[in-house]
């Protein structure tokens, strides 16, 4: 019980922080917080996995991110029938002729020994396959982007339950980290960095702009949810019903009948808001709690033991018959599709699908502040990291604005120093972000909760 | 006739804004590689601190042009280079000092410098925001052309005239200028003697007796004025935002690393085949080719090989693919 003090200590903390913002400021943004707390802590136990158990630095998580809200769009939404009937031949084409590049490249990796002449081989089949692509898909594309190019304009999904789209995220996510597992894997540790953060610029550029696939920067509105909508809540009688129970004795005080059928609908708004968000949560823990066994079950399990043996010592590991380059690529690809995940599960709880949103600022960078302030190798401090960060990130603004009036409070109203303080009191959440990312890395490098190795 | 006025359309759509956008990524790429040679950690506050260097020209832009000074012909921001430099030197040593010496002490290694260069980035872009705010701005004044499209059809009498803008014509003279002193400080002084190296080798160089501390130090100064110069002039010739700066970041790696990263011949070269190739491969080519084909063969289509949109992802195709066969880049610099 002892060794996991800490553990309980931290975790008290952060929750009695999300109650408080509950009672102070409003339990509809406690219970925000809270649920993107959950997504951000899928997303480091994804880069934990990568960077604690294999010590494989990926500053890509941005385009897994956004892989995994694309999968959210290509399966849950309907498909669009005209855009499929205009240039849906030609795109499946296109999607044929992309394997075909791919089995070709391949059949001459195997083939044709290492030279000169291979590469420019490859190099000519990518250069003709490209050209047929854009024969190809030219007049496909411009027929679907004309199709309602206001509402739709782009080919649709499969139209499947939403919940299907987390997996098809997970699978997306993971088919692009086996393509750049495949090409960078072998670099040394900051240039793979370099490497994955510009390969996820590419990824997100591509979904930015080919608006047949997703409408690229026009975004994609009105996505399906799991969870039922305020609108139907708010008119079925078993959830008014519960909310009178609710606050029965609020609702007790109030005399006139009015009155208190107006005080009912405005609780009856609130609380579906409030029934909403707790739903999510419900999934999104359970998501959280599921991948925090699996992840546990394989740090602890032989496997997890030789992951720690190849990042302690490639070259030693290697020379016991561990085959580190496999599997530096089998924990790259679960990691990522970790990573996917949660980006599915960010887009279904937004509701919306907006590729202009993915910056690296938000999604690589305090991802990775997460991972290193709650702990590398400790699983249940890269979710303790999400939750800290993600809280801090969101609360600095107002907590900044708080001190700004506080320590300015004996200058005017108008004075311009103090106005300014104010209107930049946003820009607070880096400084409190950066400040904790150099206090840790300085006087706790292991984290909030380090790495615990069990020993028999 | 037709095929001067096809050179010329290149030379005006391709060629010189190339040369000018190779350069200010040519000053940020040489920055990157002497951080990462000497104090070896790949810096990811790169952008954030080329757009603390511009943002002290900025203010200082608006401050002399409020009192009334300013330099005629060229843009005042000029006279504000020493005092931004000087600015910016104050800045990184100061981080250097609280940050950086004591992961360099420690013998670190690189990555974990690398994660803490991401925590100072957060730290500048604050303190950037804080100060000037994220809005874009503009501070370029003075004459705005060197050569105007009409003046030149009226000189030569072609029918594709040949626009050079003073930001243009200002950003080649002066990166070349810098990027020439800097080279002949590396080359030929003795503190550049030893810089090179301590890159090379430390312990042997510590061994016969150079001062890792002055190194450092004349290295963030060398780094400073770099940046500094790159991020002015990147701010006069487009304009100044907080964001695209931290953005720039990107093509700079991709230059620095195409050129064969720790190594600053490459750095200078690597910006200039990165900018080259972004333009080159996003121009559309339909009026070049207008001109040198007879009419029969006139292009209907813009032939144009990829979109604009994807200018970014052409560098980043270009380092993968420098990565994937030759990883210590074109020019040899580091072997991984």
């Amino acid at each position: 019980m002892k060794q996991y003090t800490n553990v309980i200590t931290a975790y008290l903390i952060m929750f009695t922080l999300i109650i408080m913002v509950g009672v102070l400021q409003s339990w509809s943004i406690a219970l925000t917080i809270l649920n993107y707390c959950l997504i951000s802590a899928v997303m480091t136990i994804g880069a934990n996995i990568q960077w604690g158990y294999a010590g494989l630095i990926n500053f890509g998580i941005m385009g897994y991110t956004a892989l995994g809200g694309l999968a959210v769009v290509l399966i849950s939404v309907a498909p669009v029938d005209e855009a499929w009937s205009v240039g849906g031949l030609n795109m499946m084409i296109c999607l044929g002729i992309i394997i075909g590049i791919i089995l070709a490249i391949r059949y001459t990796l195997k083939k044709i020994a290492p030279s000169k002449k291979r590469n420019y081989l490859i190099a000519f089949i990518i250069i003709i396959g490209i050209l047929i692509l854009r024969i190809i898909s030219a007049p496909a594309i411009e027929g679907i982007e004309s199709v309602e190019p206001a509402k739709t304009g782009f080919l649709g999904g499969l139209g499947l339950p939403v919940l299907i789209s987390w997996i098809g995220g997970a699978f997306l996510a993971a088919g692009l980290a086996f393509i750049v597992g495949k090409v960078a894997l072998g670099l040394r540790a900051d240039y793979l960095a370099i490497a994955t953060l510009l390969i996820a610029e590419i990824v997100v550029s591509i979904i930015k702009h080919e608006d047949w696939l997703a409408r690229g920067v026009k975004n994609v509105i009105g996505l399906k949810r799991p969870a039922p909508y305020e609108i139907n809540l708010q008119k079925s009688q078993w959830f008014i019903d519960l909310v009178e129970n609710f606050h029965s004795s609020k609702l007790a005080l109030i005399s006139s009948v009015t009155e208190k059928q107006e005080l009912l609908n405005q609780l009856v708004i609130d609380a579906s808001s409030v029934y909403v968000k707790l739903c999510f949560t419900g999934l999104f823990l359970s998501v959280v709690i599921i991948l925090l066994i699996l992840t546990q079950k394989a740090l602890y399990s032989p496997w997890g033991r030789m992951m720690r043996a190849i990042r302690d010592n490639e070259e030693a590991a290697g020379a016991m018959g561990k085959n580190v380059v496999k599997q530096h690529l089998l924990i790259f690809i679960l990691g990522s599709a970790i990573v996917g995940i949660a980006g599915a599960m960010m887009v279904t709880n937004d509701g919306l699908f907006t590729p202009g949103s993915y910056r690296p600022m938000r999604y690589t960078f305090v991802i990775w502040v997460m991972v290193i302030v709650g702990g590398t190798g400790n699983n249940f401090g890269a979710i303790l990291g999400g939750f800290v960060v993600w809280f801090l990130w969101v609360e600095a603004a107002p907590i900044a604005l708080f001190f700004i009036n506080l320590f300015t409070s004996h200058l005017p109203e108008t004075n311009e120093i103090r106005v300014h303080l104010i209107n930049s009191a946003p820009y607070f959440r880096f400084l409190t972000i950066g400040i904790v990312l150099l206090i840790i890395m300085r006087f706790r490098p292991q984290g909030i909760l380090p790495e615990k190795i069990i020993k028999n | 006739m037709d095929f001067i006025n096809a050179i010329l359309v290149l030379l005006n759509f391709t060629v010189i804004p190339a040369l000018t956008y190779g350069s200010q990524l040519a000053l940020g790429a040489i920055f990157v590689t002497l951080i990462y040679g000497i104090l070896r950690f790949a810096n990811f506050a790169t952008g954030d601190m080329m757009s603390f260097g511009t943002m002290f020209a900025v203010l200082l832009t608006y401050y002399f042009q409020s009192i009334g000074i300013d330099l005629g012909i060229f843009p005042t921001a000029l006279i504000t280079i020493p005092f931004a430099i000087f600015m910016m030197i104050l800045y990184m040593l100061t981080i250097d000092k609280f940050v950086f010496e004591y992961y360099r002490i420690k013998k670190s290694p690189p990555v974990q410098l690398a994660m803490v260069s991401v925590g100072v980035m957060f730290v500048t872009q604050a303190i950037i925001r804080i100060i000037i705010g994220p809005a874009d701005r503009t501070f370029m004044d003075g004459k705005k052309f060197i050569l105007k499209a009409s003046e030149f059809k009226e000189m030569t009498g072609f029918n594709e005239g040949l626009t050079i803008k003073s930001t243009q014509g200002i950003t080649i003279i002066i990166t070349l200028i810098a990027v020439s002193i800097m080279f002949w400080f590396l080359n030929k002084t003795k503190t550049g003697t030893s810089m090179r190296a301590y890159s090379d080798n430390e312990d042997l160089a510590l061994l016969s007796g150079i001062d890792p501390k002055r190194v450092v130090l004349i290295t963030w100064i060398i780094a400073g004025i770099l940046a500094t110069i790159g991020g002015i002039l990147y701010g006069l010739d487009k304009s100044y935002r907080p964001f695209v700066y931290f953005n720039n970041m990107l093509p700079i790696f991709a230059a620095a690393i195409v050129g064969g990263i720790g190594n600053p011949y490459g750095a200078f070269l690597g910006g200039y085949v990165i900018a080259f190739a972004e333009i080159f491969l996003t121009y559309a080519y339909k009026r070049f080719f207008t001109y040198i084909l007879p009419d029969a063969l006139e292009p209907n289509s813009m032939l144009q090989l990829l979109s604009t949109d994807y200018k970014f992802a052409v560098s980043f195709s270009i380092l993968v693919i420098v990565l994937l066969f030759r990883p210590s880049g074109i020019f040899k610099g580091k072997t991984l």
